[in-house]
């Protein structure tokens, strides 16, 4: 039996993938039925009917049997071939994988320098707007927001559910001193992270001695205090109404308008609003390699080797005379600066916030980021943020599944689907991240990267 | 041996240090002196509260009662004591000599400023991190004034460089002294336990330790790896201005290296002396081997 059992199993058995097709949609049916099939509106006379929507419930039975089918049938067998092949020597991997490590970086940095007059000769000025702002600053504000998470989860192991509060400070900083002083934005991005810091220091103190669950549960009601006196201190912030004509930043001192002062008559170009997107582009690239550069160099002092090692062990921290306190609030006042630089950034570049933008799902998806990337690793992290961020605004192009699902289809709609799914993907793939090993910040004699089983993820 | 030494002029006088967490007695009005250049080990039957005394001298505990005074430098300075005592600070200086009451200092000032450095039972090492790196992190409070707390070092100043070279030079230094140069780029958690074990205590040297303690140093360790300790041991106290205090129930280890010991059971000191006169104790024998006090004599009589 033993001997038969893998020939069964690596044979395409069409009756057996059939069978199991069968069962999957099955299955699904069951499912689906309440959660799609049937769906609750509201009339105009205000009352809720019931609606069906047996196109959708079928396409998504019809996906899930079919998927298995094919699963059954040629996945399955492969798979098996493949577990009784003897493994082939991992010798012929190694240099194009070192190799593949040495070009990544330099070929991504080169890739978003030349992206913004990439996406206008492709797209063309109408269409670039859109690649431009909606895919490379939007993706670049996650990279840079990730990146500052980074150090205090990735780095310093202390799980921060509440960053998006430092965002919110950074941004409303900006947009209430920009409009009671009328400062410009090179001065206030500075003032900004300043303040955001200092509201890391703040919340830092009661969570000195939090760990784990207990960490995670205060930071995230910080957070949301933070959103709640925005949304209720009328008076200053505008409440749910939000606070609109925002100052836009300028170059340097040469306004993005269409008067005579402007930058296209400067430098004698037609008016376009492209000029200003390109320019934010630059600035949030410039911000997001300023906190790289800065993380870098930070792992290598012995302020970032008491953050990881504060990560590894707190105990034995203190036994080598490490102030603890100190190097906590310094993570929570490094990583909150970052957020405070890019949250004056969002303010500049939409001219209008509200409490709106900063929910606990802002957090969610930063820390998602992070954790997906693999804590510690800015490549890992930017990859991850790519991903996120690019896949739910890659939704918005998708038009073609309402050909597939029919009109009322909004692909947008499922961009949390697809956070789930890369989640569900990433932790069976690699349960570390997308870079699970860790590089050492320092070397006597050649650099080996620290395999994820020996790293530890931290107490909180 | 444990004559004049430390009598006079010890390095760490513990003075009726009581610790009791709610009902229960850890440590019960325990006193005792630790000389300086000595190797003092405390011994006792499991749960005496050998780690709990540690634990109060390297102020992961406060004690509920009692001092703890530690110096270095100029001895004359142990004149301050009822004095620095009264005060209610933590230290005091006298020319070259300074005298810290270790029960009013938290931990990380315990080792950054009294120098008192220690290792753990359960071995602690940072082990995701290179050996090398565990041997930089020990050193952060001298690296931390050399990058001008991070300002100056994230600017790239060359005197960080410099003192980064000497910090890996001195890590380098302890990596010859336990033989793990060749694994100086590997993760302290790939090592093999002993190896762990003398990581540990390297780590706890580069802190530039005046008194170092160790919690079961042997722990673990097979007899060939014992003897490497101890020769390890014996180094230390006599190539670097260290004095030992360790927690140990090796006796092949405790017998041969110590000079003076004391013995702890259920939170009170039973004996205090020299590794010939704890052997022949009787209360020591008692305690180990659990028999009743009457019967101490009968036992004695058996053991040649």
């Amino acid at each position: 039996m033993a001997a038969e059992a893998p020939s069964s199993a690596t044979r395409i058995d069409v009756a057996r993938a059939l069978r199991e097709g069968a069962l999957a949609g099955l299955i699904a049916f069951g499912l689906f039925l309440p959660l799609i099939g049937f769906n609750t509106v509201q009339n105009i006379h205000n009352e809720l009917v019931l609606e069906t929507r047996w196109p959708l419930l079928a396409a998504m039975v019809a996906i899930m049997a079919i998927g298995r089918f094919l699963y059954a049938l040629l996945v399955a067998p492969w798979r098996a071939r493949l577990a009784l092949r003897p493994r082939p020597e991992q010798v012929a991997v190694a240099p194009w994988r070192a190799a593949l490590g040495r070009w990544v970086v330099p070929c991504a940095l080169g890739f978003a320098v030349v992206y913004p007059p990439l996406a206008l000769s492709l797209a063309g000025v109408q269409g670039a707007v859109k690649w431009i702002d909606n895919f490379g600053v939007q993706i670049l504000i996650y990279v840079m927001l990730g990146w500052g998470l980074n150090i205090v989860v990735g780095l310093a192991g202390l799980l921060d559910l509440g960053y998006v509060a430092f965002y919110a400070v950074g941004a409303y900083s900006y947009a209430l001193l920009a409009q009671a002083f009328g400062l410009s934005f090179w001065i206030l991005l500075p003032l900004a992270g300043c303040l955001a810091a200092f509201w890391g220091m703040l919340l830092g103190f009661p969570v000195l001695r939090l760990r784990g669950d207990y960490l995670a549960i205060v930071t995230l009601a910080f957070g949301e205090i933070i959103r709640l006196v925005l949304i209720n201190w009328v008076p200053v912030t505008n409440g749910y109404a939000g606070i609109s004509g925002i100052p836009r930043p300028s170059f340097f001192g040469i306004p993005f308008n269409a008067s005579d002062e402007g930058f296209a008559a400067r430098f004698g170009l037609e008016f376009s609003p492209i000029y200003r997107t390109i320019f934010l582009y630059y600035l949030i690239l410039a911000l997001a390699l300023i906190t790289a550069a800065l993380t870098v160099r930070m792992r290598r002092l012995p302020i970032g080797r008491a953050w990881e090692a504060l990560r590894e062990d707190e105990i034995a921290c203190r036994s080598l005379g490490i102030n603890t306190t100190n190097t906590k609030l310094t993570a929570f006042a490094i990583g909150a600066m970052f957020a405070g630089f890019a949250g004056s950034f969002f303010a500049a570049r939409q001219g209008f916030i509200s409490p709106e933008s900063f929910t606990f799902m802002e957090s969610a998806v930063i820390v998602a980021i992070v954790v997906l990337g693999g804590m510690g690793s800015l490549v890992g992290v930017a990859v991850a943020a790519v991903i996120m961020i690019g896949g739910t605004e890659i939704m918005r192009e998708l038009d073609f599944l309402k050909i597939v699902f029919g009109r009322d289809f909004d692909p947008t709609q499922y961009r949390m689907l697809l956070f789930g799914f890369a989640m569900v993907l990433i932790m069976v793939w690699k349960p570390r991240g997308l870079i699970a090993t860790r590089d050492p910040s320092t070397f006597l004699k050649e650099r080996k990267s620290i395999a994820g089983s020996h790293v530890k993820e931290g107490h909180g | 041996m444990n004559g004049a030494g430390h009598d006079m002029a010890p390095i760490l006088r513990v003075e009726h240090l009581d610790m009791r967490f709610g009902g229960l007695v850890a440590v019960n009005d325990l006193s005792f002196t630790a000389g300086r250049g000595d190797i003092t080990a405390l011994i006792g039957p499991n749960g005496a509260g050998k780690t709990t005394v540690f634990n109060c001298i390297t102020g992961f505990y406060k004690p509920t009662e009692g001092r703890i005074a530690l110096q270095y430098g100029d001895p004359g300075v142990w004149d301050e004591l009822a004095a620095l005592t009264d005060r209610g600070e933590r230290s005091v200086a006298r020319g070259d000599g300074v005298l810290f009451l270790l029960e009013r200092m938290p931990d990380y000032l315990v080792t950054q400023q009294a120098r008192v450095a220690r290792t753990f039972q359960n071995i602690r090492l940072f082990q995701g991190m290179t050996v090398l790196e565990n041997l930089l992190v020990a050193q952060h409070n001298p690296l931390m004034r050399a990058s001008g707390f991070t300002l100056l070092g994230a600017l790239g100043l060359p005197s960080y460089g410099q003192a980064e070279r000497a910090a890996i030079d001195k890590a380098v230094y302890w990596l010859e002294k336990i033989a793990l140069t060749a694994r100086a780029d590997d993760p302290a958690g790939e090592l093999p336990y002993g190896d762990q074990r003398r990581l540990e205590i390297a780590r706890a040297m580069c802190t530039d330790p005046v008194l170092l303690c160790l919690d079961e140093p042997a722990a673990g360790l097979n007899p060939h790896e014992s003897a490497e300790l101890r020769r390890y041991l014996h180094m230390i106290r006599s190539e670097h201005a260290t004095s030992i205090l360790l927690i140990e129930h090796d006796m092949s280890v405790v017998m041969e290296i110590s000079d003076h010991i004391i013995v702890l059971d259920h939170g009170q000191k039973i004996a205090d002396g020299t590794p010939d006169a704890i052997r022949n104790d009787p209360k020591v024998i008692a305690a180990y081997l659990g028999v009743e006090e009457e019967e101490v004599a009968d036992v004695e009589s058996e053991i040649p």
